[in-house]
């Protein structure tokens, strides 16, 4: 029912009486309107704009927030009102849908904005009146197209490291920009086209005379290169087509797209050609074949985007060009027949039957006029005149839609290039918020504690240094900084990460004395082919080679920044230990002393000689966690 | 000149263009069948006002506020002020959606419009609900009956009540339990009658209407439930 006849229903129950006296049986009680109050008016406050409304009105759709006790929650009791932090341009539609029962979607709106409201709301688009609806239902198909567009390329990025051999083949096949091999490919392909096609054109022209014959064309004259040349497309055609089927994900389908249709009637006439013998009954069908060469000309589309789009849109136009084809095919009819008759009369005329009229009646309308034909009497005349006008207003109706139909298509296509250029600076401007939010959290950590250090060793002026943040954002950062007590790992950023990674790969080298490494391949190899959270065991702890010492250098200068946190994470009491020799040397800001101190603790080396391992993942435990002394896990 | 005969068309096309073309050109007025055009604009300038808030409160028994209430839903509904029979039906068969409560719309229609006008006003409809929500139980019978006499000559003929009966069962609508039969109407209209007529005359008079009606428990009892609809 209709929420705006709700206001009828006691119409329509006081128009029950007529029903009272012939009723039989007793009526059932009526129900009791318990809370009898008068209707009242609410003030619905939205963003500051103040709607008023009966509070029936709201009633009338009680599976809505506004029309069920959801309400109560947005009550404000100091203005006794109901707050709404939303839109007000969008509430209005909404509050005019109780008020009239209609809901209406205004076009200047943004669709998902309005969705979201909708959703809100606790309304179904669904109801949209159908004034509304085609727009609401227009604007949401293409913003789900542009949705799934975006999907798509994405999918296509990610999916990178898990495509056989067969998938990347078609890739290349179908997007010649993924890899070089794929850009040759697609070069080469085009120009054997227009080779052949060239070949195809040049061979019927003559091509000058052999003394005592006449004029011969090129083909006949020199028809071992031509088919020399041929043979060469035709082989190019031949083994591309076979690597497609090869490639393609479902063969089926892909033999009966267009164009593989396509290439098979570029590369059939050769082969019928070499099967077929010289003889003179079938070399009629054989001339047939030659003409289907020219077909190769299509297989461009591949590499035009304009020709497919053209391609399409005929197809989409299906319906108007079949419409054209009709009326033109009655218009024909009828002028042929009107002016075989008109000039039956007149002498050696050429209209000799209605199918030869045809040919004038086409070349009139279409306002060609070869003039191979002309009528002679005055009704041909008049009638032929009046073919020809109404040849011009026939042909010129359905062109605009198929030339809107071909404009719409062409520019969704540009809007896709468009967005997919577009997405590469988006997805920049994404990557480069993200880095920016664990930047700020990595750059509070240091200053913040630091101030926790300074506490710690009680020096209350340096304290001030600190940079003041928001409540927001020291709230997040003390959320990660828990994160990272209960793992016992740190955040580093990215570039941090790749250093250490390629010092430890540059260390896994002279690895044959380093144990520790080879005990652990799983983790360094692990280290950098996948950008996961793994700790890395940089072997500065064990390594006596005085070249890998100067790489402790490198390493302990970045860990020198980044070491401070590791003071207050450690756990067990090994790490204490190795703390005590750290904190010294990073209270001083020594190098040297760093190098020695780092590889103090050789009990915890995992090298298993003198102390073994107590359990297999104590070891993995320990070692992180000695790890996160000396190397910190992966950004964010 | 011997015109022949498609020549003879010919001209006559011919012809028929050169008219056209005058006729664009303004210089042949034809005759036109149908002024359509001053039509059109009469309708829809119709709006109907009801007469004061005080003049209503004294005809009708409803408070200032039982009418406040009620003219925003009759406006909301038909905004220019009058319902048309249409528009009544179609309001109604909104509270029916598994029959057919067009005629029984109809009947109520003629039963609001008390003047006969062809539409329902304000105040026609104020009136109706006044006597069948806020009058005595002799009204609201008096109001039943003069729904039931569809001619308006004082009595109800079984013919008459047959209608309505039929048009109270259509309201149900083909799904019914136990399924409705050819006969049920007809059947009731029997027992109507029967209860009713007292002078087994085939007619009903209002005297009798409302007499039996007193005398039936189940009726008085049911004409009470119109007194908290509003």
């Amino acid at each position: 029912m209709a929420a705006g006849v709700a206001a009828w229903l006691p119409f329509a129950r006081a128009a029950a009486i007529g029903w009272m006296p012939v009723a039989n049986c007793p009526m059932p009680l009526a129900p009791a309107d318990k809370n009898k109050r008068q209707d009242e008016l609410i003030v619905l406050n939205v963003s500051g704009r103040r709607f008023q409304t009966w509070r029936t009105t709201l009633e009338r759709y009680p599976d809505t927030l506004l029309g069920s006790t959801e309400k109560e929650f947005f009550f404000n009791e100091d203005t006794k009102e109901y707050f709404f932090d939303r839109d007000p341009e969008v509430f209005r539609c909404v509050l005019n849908f109780y008020r009239t029962g209609k809901l209406h979607y205004p076009r200047y709106e943004c669709i998902s904005a309005y969705d979201d409201e909708l959703a809100f709301y606790g309304i179904l688009p669904e109801i949209i009146g159908d004034c509304c609806y085609e727009e609401y239902k227009d604007r949401k198909r293409e913003n789900a197209e542009r949705l799934m567009d975006d999907n798509d390329s994405e999918n296509n990025q990610e999916s990178m490291p898990s495509l056989s051999f067969r998938q990347t083949m078609w890739r290349a096949f179908e997007n010649p920009h993924t890899s070089t091999m794929a850009l040759v490919f697609y070069y080469v392909t085009g120009f054997f086209i227009a080779v052949s096609v060239i070949t195809n054109v040049v061979e019927t022209v003559p091509c000058g005379t052999v003394p005592g014959s006449k004029e011969l064309p090129c083909g006949e004259r020199y028809s071992v290169a031509f088919f020399c040349l041929d043979t060469a497309c035709v082989m190019i055609f031949t083994v591309e087509y076979l690597l497609r089927l090869f490639a393609a994900p479902s063969r089926y389908r892909f033999i009966r797209s267009v164009m593989s249709i396509i290439d098979v009637v570029a590369i059939m006439p050769y082969y019928i050609g070499l099967v077929m013998t010289d003889n003179e009954d079938v070399s009629g069908a054989f001339v047939t074949l030659r003409v289907f060469r020219v077909f190769r000309i299509f297989k461009f589309s591949r590499h035009s985007q304009g020709l497919r789009i053209l391609g399409y849109t005929l197809k989409s136009c299906a319906s108007e060009l079949g419409f054209l084809l009709f009326s033109l095919t009655m218009a024909i009819i009828i002028f042929a027949t009107v002016m075989f008759y008109a000039e039956k009369g007149s002498s050696a005329s050429k209209f000799t039957s209605i199918p030869a009229s045809f040919w004038y009646t086409i070349v009139t309308m279409t306002t060609l006029g070869y003039g191979d034909m002309v009528p002679k009497t005055i009704a041909g005349k008049i009638f032929g005149s009046i073919c020809s006008l109404s040849g011009v207003l026939v042909i010129a109706l359905p062109v605009p839609v198929i030339v809107s139909n071909f404009s719409r298509i062409y520019h969704q296509n540009q809007r896709a290039d468009k967005r997919r250029a577009q997405k590469k600076a988006r997805l920049a401007r994404i990557r480069v918020a993200k880095t920016g939010s664990s930047n700020a959290y990595l750059h509070s950590k240091r200053n913040g504690l630091l101030n926790e250090a300074l506490e710690l060793t009680g020096t209350p002026e340096e304290e001030h240094m600190g940079k003041t943040t928001s409540l927001i954002e020291s709230q997040h950062h003390h959320l990660l900084h828990c994160l990272e007590k209960t793992t016992n790992h740190e955040f580093i950023d990215e570039q941090m990460f790749e250093q250490n990674c390629m010092e430890s790969s540059m260390q896994n080298y002279p690895s044959t004395r380093s144990p520790s490494l080879s005990s652990h391949p799983g983790l360094t190899t692990t280290c950098c082919s996948r950008r996961s959270k793994k700790t890395t065991h940089l072997p500065s702890s064990n390594l006596p080679a005085t070249r890998l010492r100067s790489m402790q250098e490198l390493s302990t200068l970045h860990i020198q920044g980044s070491e401070q946190p590791s003071l207050t994470t450690s756990r067990s009491s090994l790490n204490l230990k190795a703390d005590d020799g750290l904190r010294p040397n990073c209270k001083t800001s020594q190098i040297t002393t760093a190098i020695i101190s780092i590889p103090t603790p050789p009990a915890l080396t995992p090298e298993g000689e003198s102390r073994p391992p107590p359990a297999s993942p104590g070891p993995n435990t320990n070692i992180p966690s000695i790890a996160s002394n000396v190397v910190k896990v992966s950004a964010l | 000149m011997n015109l022949e005969g498609l020549e003879m068309v010919a001209v006559l096309v011919v012809l028929g263009l050169f008219v056209k073309v005058l006729e664009q050109f303004g210089l042949f007025e034809p005759v036109s069948l149908e002024d359509s055009v001053e039509d059109e604009f009469e309708l829809s300038t119709v709006c109907h006002r009801p007469e004061g808030l005080e003049q209503l409160q004294e005809q009708t028994k409803f408070t200032r506020k039982e009418l406040q209430v009620l003219y925003r839903g009759f406006k909301n509904e038909c905004p220019s002020g009058i319902v048309s029979e249409e528009n009544f039906k179609q309001i109604y068969s909104q509270f029916f959606p598994q029959g057919d409560s067009s005629t029984y719309a109809t009947f109520l229609f003629n039963a609001f419009d008390t003047n006969h006008d062809g539409s329902v006003s304000f105040e026609d409809f104020v009136a109706g609900l006044s006597v069948i929500l806020r009058g005595t139980v002799d009204d609201r019978l008096n109001w039943a009956f003069n729904l039931y006499d569809l001619n308006k000559d004082g009595c109800i003929t079984k013919e008459e009540m047959l209608d309505i009966m039929k048009s109270i069962y259509d309201m149900m609508g083909k799904y019914t339990y136990p399924a409705l039969r050819e006969e049920a109407p007809r059947e009731h209209v029997e027992n109507f009658f029967q209860k009713m007529d007292r002078n087994k005359d085939g007619v009903v008079t209002i005297e009798e209407f409302i007499e039996s009606c007193q005398k039936d428990e189940n009726i008085m009892k049911s004409m009470q439930l119109f007194d908290n609809v509003i």
